[in-house]
């Protein structure tokens, strides 16, 4: 059986030889133009002047473009029309693109794109969420709010009550392939070759702003160099900038981005505040939970509203609050567009359950284990029962638990995977020989922590939980396939190839894997939400059982079976008592003049979604997991480290063990880092001052766990999901929180006081956290 | 300008009319169509763009994002491509696809390459050859194991051989290129003092960012690595003289047994690929607030020598830095060499960074202090990140001269690191948390001379 075996990354031979291609590598036709924009200096102002002629006069510049040159500057945005390709006499942010140069080589348009003299009438720039807050500067009317039970009754009832404010740093995606898009002009109109997950969103954008049909727009997607959100919504401006330039000049065009360019454009993962204010009772049962979330978007929309319902929907983590009440304020500010970022909001929405954890479990003098063991959701009647079942209302004993926002969580595992970490990593027995190192060791400190994760599967906007794929058998027995989704190192071809070869009995590499391309799989989603595999499997599933079902009738027929009879397995076709080789097959079939080309389908079932409302079921399942992080610090200079993890996530029935493992790593390392060194600074002014891997520190090879133990928990998906399986790119990004905890742990035995750390925890904050509690 | 010849991939390679800021990624990509090496930062950050280069000296990693042509003149340049001549995967290669080390593949040429010219060296620590390779995918785990899977298998017959040497010399007859630098160091001198205006290149991995991030037009760039008479330490008496061209990582290695912290110290000096470019010369003529050679130097008490045509001076290495970016060389003078004492027990050199490894100091603090019957006799304390240059800590050694060595000893000293530094809030740290770690660090440095564990580095999982 292909599906389940841990093959290698299908590109990985060629990673290693460099010879996978990624858009740059591309060569061009003749004449082809290097692209490249003007920044905005300032984060807020009224464009007065714009001298461009030096750029113009510079070597190599072919043409320079500004918002005056449209009709209608063309708009750059995912979804409410509110980004111009370029500034529109005001500009927003500092580092939004003014203008842009066609020059004969990169180097020649970013030389260039330096000689341009803009002067602005400076307007007051909102760089804060509290400057945001106090202007009303945001987007939908005011904050959404969505409440459940009775919070003056939880917080009546609670034994123990915390309040407090958390900061939590945004993200930079760092893929290690900038931005990039090309585009070829052709008769029909215009080719694209892009980074991007989402190659139909930009053959709309293309479309849209060369006033073609989207017909006439081809965009194609071999791989990217990585993508982790970053490249959902981001990609757009290039490919369009392409466009516009191609279609102006006749000859094709590229921009790729510096790396500093990149960083000070491009949007990165939401920065917010959190303020928390939740009791539990003597028993350590949550009683309330008042939560408010200050998320910084930026100065467009983007994708800020379900990135900010998506927190919603994660502050709960993998609790049952009965009374809970979230505040949502999606704030518009004059800084760079915050966007999709592994996690989509859901690790900021977690975090802010994880820290009333700690703080609960630190004011009540318990465990944060016990505070978790006692509000995990039920695993559902017919599963295994929690050996200590919750009473919190004993009405709803014999029911499902539901979420703050209606949805029935049938699939809880937390309560059983939970504990097995714990005992298979030791939990309890480190944690008190921490704590006996600690009383002996004066400047150095380690911590213990454990973090539960439930992700939720599913896009939110209920429409874009659809893919489609097409496969085609040649008359040699060869497996072409094309599926909407794109590959950005998580392997998702390999794993859709895996599906496909075992429908037909073939082994994966009998399948021939091609790039995304509009021409071929038409109106896709983006690539994100971990829904890759989810979604095209189950298409490209769906088309190669048409084939196979067509195959087995011939056979059938020619055999006089029943079509149910014949076998497709080992590279073979078993009908009655017969063996033959799945291309004599296809050589048959293809001469009975029967189709072996087919396209599959899948839209995903049961979900329903009242976005205003916030009621519903907006995930198909959920994906959970856990892990247990230990550090050390040290107290006279904050810097840590990370010594050991243990970790066990929810993959279902993996479709390649190695590939999830794989996304396991990556993801908490990520996460990791996203709460520890990556921190994202602006100046005064609004400028950016981390816009290079110089000051914007991910993690390195040292920083991974010298210890770091993964497996799989592998129960089957209760739901009807491509071989039993579960989404895996986001939900173990969450885990990476258990490192941040682990560090607050430490910071306790310092002192009395609860640390109340801020994200990204720097050497620094550490610091600071450290004189706190001592204070 | 003058041909410039190398081999490429076992090929001879001969150029004429290149610029000589023209960088070696670019030229791969761009002129040759070697698309295997990638641009992940273009300034020496993450390790993309990672190549093999070998000449007399060995192998090595280098940043092809940040090196110029004419520094490749007379050595063999192995890219990607060039790993597998005779198509069958290179050790690293197949255990990289084995042990799952790439997902994205973009930072993968650039860890393949770190990893065979580590294999080709037989350098073990991992950590230390990748600290220069960045990958957002895999957070690391699978490409350690695909390196130590790797270890133990045989060497590739080609992968040696890929200096030419005796009459295979790639050497072209005009030497090495841009302003060609004469061949001994007497002349260089002269021209130099003749050339004032002329920018002196050693490992680029400071002025290479002036081409590729500032886009400069670099006026008479004249390349210093042949001169050979700058690449030496050599003893001096109770002294070792160390020459301005001498590599980062040479020193490193150099020094492991006679300066062990700063060796260690060194260890975190940016990346493998940017230690075996930068020189130590560099690192004190660049003047840089945040370079970590200086501190530590100071705090050995180094001397400096400068050079200008036929005349020397020499002077102790603090002196030479006068104020930001400003320092005491004159038109036409370098930076010929820096003495230091033969060995510094008592050295210890603290960096402190948000990350371990390949980042830029926040703080870093070097103390010297000799201790006799329980007191400090002689105190060189010396921080870079807390001024504008690398500064001695002038008030603090008084305040520590003639006390007990010893937590009551040195509390007051506390007191007088306001004095000396006056430190800036960036996006690296803030004053207050400068000073406070400043102060701390000298605790540590009592604590560390005592015995008592205060480095997380140390703590085994």
């Amino acid at each position: 059986m292909t599906m389940g075996q841990s093959l290698p990354h299908d590109s990985a031979p060629l990673h290693v030889s460099g010879r996978a291609t990624y858009v740059d590598d591309i060569r061009l036709p003749e004449g082809a133009l290097h692209l490249a924009f003007g920044l905005s200096t300032v984060a807020h102002g009224e464009i007065t002047g714009m001298d461009l002629s030096a750029v113009r006069a510079a070597p190599g510049v072919v043409m320079v473009l500004s918002a005056q040159d449209f009709d209608h500057v063309p708009d750059v945005s995912p979804v409410a029309g509110d980004e111009p390709l370029l500034a529109d006499g005001v500009v927003h942010y500092l580092g939004q693109a003014v203008f842009l140069v066609a020059a004969t080589s990169h180097l020649a348009a970013r030389k260039a794109a330096r000689l341009a003299k803009v002067t602005y009438r400076e307007l007051p720039a909102l760089l804060t969420v509290e400057a945001a807050l106090a202007a009303d500067s945001r987007f939908e009317q005011g904050p959404i709010t969505w409440e459940r039970g009775d919070l003056a009754a939880g917080f009546a009832a609670a034994a123990h009550v915390v309040e407090g404010e958390m900061e939590v740093g945004g993200q930079e995606h760092f893929y290690l392939e900038g931005q990039v898009a090309a585009a070829i002009p052709t008769e029909e109109g215009m080719h694209i070759m892009a980074s991007t997950q989402h190659p139909t969103e930009i053959q709309h954008k293309v479309a849209h702003a060369l006033h073609l049909p989207m017909a006439a727009v081809r965009v194609e997607m071999r791989r990217m160099g990585g993508g982790f959100g970053g490249k959902e919504s981001q990609g757009n401006a290039l490919a369009v900038a392409c466009a516009v330039v191609a279609a102006r000049t006749g000859r094709p065009a590229k921009l790729r981005y510096d790396r500093d360019d990149d960083m000070m454009v491009t949007g990165k993962r939401h920065d917010l505040k959190i303020r928390y204010r939740a009791g539990c009772d003597a028993a350590g049962r949550i009683t309330a939970v008042d939560v408010v979330h200050l998320i910084r978007c930026g100065w467009s929309q983007d994708l800020s509203l379900a990135v900010a319902d998506r927190a919603m929907l994660h502050a709960d983590n993998a609790y049952f609050i009965p009374n809970i009440r979230i505040e949502s304020h999606r704030l518009k500010t004059n800084t760079q567009s915050a966007t999709a970022y592994r996690g989509f909001g859901g690790p900021q929405g977690i975090i802010g359950m994880e820290r009333i954890i700690d703080h609960l479990a630190f004011v009540s003098g318990r465990d944060p284990v016990e505070i978790m063991q006692a509000n995990f959701y039920a695993e559902r009647a017919g599963g295994f029962t929690p050996p200590d079942p919750r009473d919190i209302s004993a009405s709803m004993k014999d029911e499902v638990q539901t979420t703050q926002y209606g949805m029935e969580v049938e699939d809880s595992v937390s309560g059983r995977l939970v504990p097995q970490l714990l005992a298979d990593c030791d939990y309890a027995a480190r944690k008190a020989e921490i704590a006996e190192w600690n009383a002996a060791s004066p400047i150095l400190k380690r911590g213990i922590a454990v973090t539960p994760v439930k992700f939720g599967i599913s896009f939110t906007l209920t429409f874009l939980n659809q893919a489609g794929a097409l496969v085609h058998v040649y008359q040699d027995g060869s497996v072409h396939l094309s599926h909407g989704g794109t590959e950005m190192g998580q392997g998702l071809n390999q794993k859709v190839a895996q599906v496909v070869a075992g429908v037909f009995g073939l082994q994966a590499r009998d399948v021939q894997i091609t790039a995304a391309d509009t021409g071929k799989v038409p109106n896709t989603s983006a690539t994100a939400a971990s829904s890759g595999s989810d979604l095209n499997g189950k298409a490209a599933e769906d088309a190669a059982l048409k084939i196979r079902a067509r195959m087995a009738e011939f056979l059938a027929g020619k055999y006089g079976v029943e079509a149910g009879s014949v076998r497709f397995t080992g590279g073979e076709v078993r009908v009655a008592g017969e063996r033959h080789a799945f291309a004599q097959v296809a050589q048959w079939v293809w001469q009975a003049r029967i189709s072996l080309s087919s396209t599959g389908f899948y839209a995903t079932p049961k979900i329903t979604w009242d976005r205003v409302r916030g009621q519903g079921r907006p995930f198909l399942y959920f994906a959970y997991g856990a892990a247990v992080t230990e550090v050390v610090l040290d107290t006279l200079t904050g810097e840590n480290r990370i010594l050991r993890v243990d970790i066990l996530h929810d993959t279902g029935r993996s479709l390649n063990p190695a590939l999830d493992i794989g996304q396991v790593e990556g993801a908490y390392v990520q996460g990791a880092g996203w709460l520890t060194t990556e921190e994202l600074v602006w100046d005064q002014k609004g400028r950016l001052t981390t816009h290079a891997p110089s000051t914007y520190k991910i993690p390195a090879v040292s920083d991974r766990p010298p210890v770091f133990n993964v497996a799989l928990w592998s129960e089957p998906n209760r739901e009807d999901t491509v071989g039993k399986s579960k989404a895996v790119g986001e939900p173990p990004f969450n885990l990476g929180i258990s490192a941040f905890l682990a560090l607050s742990h430490a910071i306790q035995s310092c002192g009395t006081a609860y640390p109340a750390l801020d994200a990204p925890a720097t050497a620094e904050r550490v610091l600071m956290a450290v004189e706190r509690v001592r204070a | 300008m003058a041909e410039l010849a190398f081999h490429l991939n076992g090929t001879p390679v001969s150029l004429a009319g290149v610029s000589p800021t023209r960088t070696l990624l670019d030229w791969l990509r761009e002129d040759r169509g070697l698309k295997g090496t990638k641009e992940g930062c273009n300034e020496g950050d993450c390790g993309a763009c990672t190549v093999m280069v070998q000449d007399e000296n060995g192998a090595r990693a280098l940043n092809a994002c940040i090196l110029f042509l004419p520094q490749l003149a007379g050595k063999s340049v192995t890219t990607v491509e060039g790993l597998s001549p005779d198509g069958k995967p290179h050790p690293v290669q197949e255990a990289m696809v084995a042990h799952h080390g790439s997902q994205c593949g973009f930072c993968t040429p650039g860890f393949v390459m770190s990893l065979a010219t580590a294999h080709l060296t037989g350098e073990r620590d991992h950590d230390m050859v990748l600290a220069g390779n960045l990958c957002r995918c895999t957070g690391y785990a699978p490409i350690i194991r695909a390196a130590e899977a790797a270890s133990d298998l045989p060497v590739p017959g080609h992968m040696g051989g890929g200096f030419p040497k005796g009459d295979e010399s790639p050497f072209g007859e005009g030497g090495s290129g841009g302003r060609e630098a004469p061949p001994t160091l007497d002349a260089f001198a002269t021209w130099y003092e003749e050339n004032p205006d002329a920018t002196l290149i050693a490992g680029a991995t400071d002025v290479g960012l002036w081409v590729t991030k500032q886009l400069r037009d670099l006026p008479k760039p004249a390349f210093l690595a042949p001169l050979a008479e700058l690449n030496r330490i050599a003893p001096a008496g109770d002294r070792l003289v160390i020459g301005a061209g001498v590599t980062i990582e040479t020193l490193r290695k150099a020094l492991t047994d006679s300066h062990p912290d700063f060796a260690r110290m060194l260890r975190r000096y940016a990346s493998l690929q940017v230690r075996n470019a930068a020189t130590i010369g560099g690192n004190i003529a660049n003047g840089s607030p945040i370079g970590d050679g200086p501190p530590a130097l100071i705090a050995m008490g180094a001397t400096l020598t400068l050079r200008k045509g036929a005349t020397r001076r020499v002077l102790p290495l603090e002196d030479f830095f006068l104020a930001y970016r400003s320092q005491d060389r004159r038109p036409g003078e370098f930076v010929e060499s820096v003495s230091i004492p033969a060995n510094a027990p008592d050295l210890r050199c603290y960096k402190v960074s948000k990350r371990f490894d390949q980042d830029i100091s926040a703080v870093l603090g070097c103390f010297d202090l000799t201790v006799a019957d329980g007191k400090v006799t002689a105190a060189r304390i010396a921080f870079g990140g807390m001024a504008g240059t690398p500064k001695r800590a002038a008030h603090v050694e008084a305040a520590l001269i003639g006390r007990p060595f010893s937590a009551e000893g040195i509390a007051p000293a506390r007191a007088a690191f306001a004095l000396d530094f006056q430190p800036m809030t960036d996006m690296r740290a803030s004053a207050a948390y400068r000073l406070t770690v400043a102060q701390n660090l000298l605790t540590r440095y009592l604590l560390d001379r005592q015995g008592t564990p205060t480095n997380v580095l140390e703590v085994a999982p």
